[in-house]
């Protein structure tokens, strides 16, 4: 198993380098740069090329390019082209913002998810099977932003129940307070991996109810929750491979979502790197992000091992 | 001194690279400066330059002893100093900054009323009026142009104010092809705009626009051409142009998907879109982000950059002090060495600017200013859309704000009740 995880680490170092190194080019292919966001066109052009050398923009992409990577290697992220503060405060910062709401909104999601889809496997054909479907596509379909301002709408302008928009008080959400803004992003960002989970775990589930194996558990005379067990222990691991990536996809932030509800998190630090050509902060930002896919995928696929030996092999 | 040196001499330790450029670009005319003793500096320009003085506002002086105390203009961004009715207090990072009322203003009659502020960036529309809405906030900046019906049904206030704060397409003179040679034809895109329906799909947070300046500024002159829908004079001055149904004017505009100062981009030029087929004017659209825009305008028409647009809806921020105006038409600021984009050149403007700039008379400079005005109309060089009106949205509560005609506004009178 040790072996195992660390090929797979090792097998992450490739994979990292060449999405730094595509990051890096398809930042470049956005016309303009951060010299051109950050003063007034009317800048006299000797001036603008005095900032640009100092960012050292003015040089050759593969040397912007190696000496980044440079300072990486020894955990300099750089600083900010546009706000001169240092990227990792900014990134992690960002980080820790959405994890406030991935987390919630992956265990609700999941946790819907696995519930819907195993009831409508084991109802299946029943108007609950066709019920939890429609729930599950709504989830997926809707656009999750829209039902963010629906959600919005309804219970802090019309109720005045929740707020509308930001972040509660600093801190480990344990009050009222601070839990009271983290309701409706949440919500709004497990729809989608709610219906994604939901519709796998009721086709796997259907799947391994279709084994011979069941049946044989029944004759045996195990009792249904112990056959359900069973199971689902068997139709997990598929599922968890999605949920890995459902739940990196949230760590990246819904750029959307944080959008509406103003929600100072990764996706939008990443859309204003964007916006603002800010080389440094984008670099790090997807190079981080990538890198939290990857050990994601890795624990997946070791709790895959754990749960089904077959996969050790 | 200390502060000059900030912005024009790399060698100092106060040096800040960007601040320098951002102050030059709005202030290119600092050719030299020396101290004469402690109380007097003096400061060369390149030529004779009456707005001078205005233009020096954009130079930001801020605290040598905060600077040393903090050691880095990114350390002082933390905690920052100044000489104003309020002081940052707390400022967090795209989430909030809090000003706090200055006790120790310099005026004692504009020591601020309110405690503090606290402003929270929101770049969505509709989380904006959602808060105010919801009562999370008392004000917000630029409301959706269609809650403003609801808003004011509600009991908010929606508040606005007439200035020079032009929203136009810059006409490219640059490219050999381009449509807008002929004058006949600029003029006719400025009769068949129908300004007053944009008005009205904007609920009156625009105003139409006759010129740079609104028509009811001291600035805006007697022109030849008032600008008014009349598309009947459009149709006239196209086909005397040798333009008509079976051939329109074809021209391709580059608009932003959002921006500074660009208002709701793609419904206004969608709506002109429209409008303007009925005076054979085709219109398509080259649609990009900010970024993309900011590039362009920095180019000359032809070059890539520019994706072959025969105009830019770009909004050149405002024109309440003279310097930015002539800026944006001068001959000698095509870029790269300003921002005229259109390469429009009219050596009667430039005459008239040269006059201006070495004149020390108020009345003759505020007469020549007027002709100046009165040149660009009639040869709309752009096409004059609408005036923004700088909209803001608030509770009843809020009391004491008067929307200056200006970018910059006045927070020392503002009060809850």
């Amino acid at each position: 198993m040790w072996v195992y995880i660390f090929r797979r680490l090792l097998y992450a170092v490739p994979i990292l380098l060449g999405v730094s190194l595509l990051v890096f080019a398809l930042i470049h292919l956005a016309p303009g740069d951060v010299v051109d966001m950050l003063v007034p066109p009317e800048v006299p052009r000797e001036v603008a090329d005095l900032l640009r050398r100092r960012f050292a923009l003015d040089q050759p992409l593969h040397i912007q390019y190696l000496a980044w990577l440079g300072r990486l290697l020894v955990g300099d992220l750089g600083i900010s082209f546009f706000t001169n503060r240092p990227v990792a405060d900014e990134l992690f910062s960002a980080l820790q913002n959405t994890l406030m709401l991935a987390l919630p909104a992956a265990l609700l999601g999941f946790a819907l998810g696995v519930t819907l889809g195993a009831l409508a496997a084991f109802n299946r054909g029943t108007w609950l099977d066709k019920l939890f479907a429609a729930t599950a596509i709504t989830g997926v379909s809707l656009p999750h932003y829209w039902v963010g301002i629906v959600l919005v709408s309804v219970f802090a302008v019309i109720f005045n129940a929740l707020p509308a928009q930001g972040m509660g008080p600093p801190g480990f959400p344990a009050s009222w307070e601070q839990i009271k803004p983290l309701i409706l992003p949440v919500v709004t960002l497990s729809l989608i991996p709610m219906g994604v989970i939901s519709r796998l775990v009721r086709a796997n589930v259907l799947e391994m109810l279709s084994h011979e194996f069941v049946g044989a558990l029944h004759a045996k005379g195990l009792l249904s929750r112990r056959v359900l067990y069973h199971v689902m222990k068997n139709a997990a691991p598929s599922a968890l491979a999605v949920m890995g990536l459902q739940f990196g996809y949230l760590l990246a932030g819904s750029i959307l979502v944080e959008t509406v509800f103003n929600w100072p998190g990764s996706g939008g630090l990443m859309n204003l790197a964007i916006f603002r050509r800010d080389i440094p902060v984008l670099s790090a930002t997807i190079l981080v992000l990538a890198t939290i896919f990857v050990v994601i995928n890795i624990l997946v696929d070791v709790l895959q091992a754990l749960i089904d030996p077959r996969m050790r092999r | 001194m200390w502060n000059l040196d900030r912005y024009f001499k790399s060698d100092s330790p106060q040096y800040d690279p960007t601040g320098s450029a951002i102050a030059r670009a709005r202030n290119p005319w600092v050719s030299g400066y020396r101290k004469i003793d402690d109380y007097t500096i003096e400061i060369a320009n390149p030529r004779s330059l009456s707005y001078f003085p205005g233009a020096l506002a954009y130079l930001f002086f801020s605290s040598p002893a905060q600077f040393q105390k903090t050691g880095s203009w990114a350390e002082f961004a933390k905690a920052p100093s100044g000489t104003g009715p309020f002081k940052i207090t707390e400022f967090k990072p795209r989430v909030s900054a809090t000003l706090s009322r200055n006790e120790g203003y310099w005026d004692p009659h504009r020591v601020p009323k309110l405690d503090k502020m606290v402003l929270f960036p929101m770049p969505e529309a509709t989380t904006r009026l959602a808060a105010l809405r919801s009562g999370q906030v008392d004000w917000i900046e630029v409301p959706p142009p269609d809650a403003v019906p609801s808003l004011k049904a509600a009991g908010f206030e929606i508040v606005t104010n007439s200035y020079p704060h032009v929203w136009p397409w810059v006409m490219s003179f640059g490219k050999p092809d381009t449509p807008w040679r002929d004058v006949r034809v600029r003029r006719a895109i400025n009769y068949c705009a129908n300004r007053e329906g944009l008005v009205t799909l904007l609920n009156g947070l625009a105003e139409p626009a006759a010129g740079v300046y609104n028509k009811t500024d001291p600035y805006f002159g007697h022109p030849k051409e008032q600008y008014t829908y009349d598309p009947a004079k459009a149709k006239a001055l196209m086909q005397e142009a040798g333009y008509g149904p079976d051939k329109p004017v074809k021209a391709k505009i580059m608009i932003s998907t959002s921006g500074s100062g660009q208002m709701l981009p793609l419904p206004m030029n969608e709506y002109l879109q429209q409008n303007l087929k009925e005076c054979w004017f085709d219109i398509s659209f080259e649609v990009v982000d900010w970024g993309t825009m900011l590039v362009a305008i920095r180019n000359p028409p032809t070059a890539p950059q520019t994706l072959g647009a025969d105009a830019i809806n770009i909004s050149l921020a405002h024109a309440t002090e003279f310097s930015r105006f002539a800026t944006w038409f001068l001959s000698t600021t095509f870029p790269p060495a300003g921002v005229n984009w259109a390469n429009w050149k009219n050596l009667e403007f430039d005459a008239l600017v040269d006059e201006i700039e070495k004149s020390s008379d108020p009345e003759e400079i505020a007469a020549n200013i007027r002709k100046a005005h009165e040149v660009i109309v009639d040869d709309a060089p752009w096409l004059f859309i609408v005036h923004d009106r700088n909209p803001r949205a608030m509770t009843k509560h809020v009391k004491g704000f008067v929307s200056a005609q200006s970018w910059f506004q006045d927070f020392t009178r503002v009060y809850m009740e």
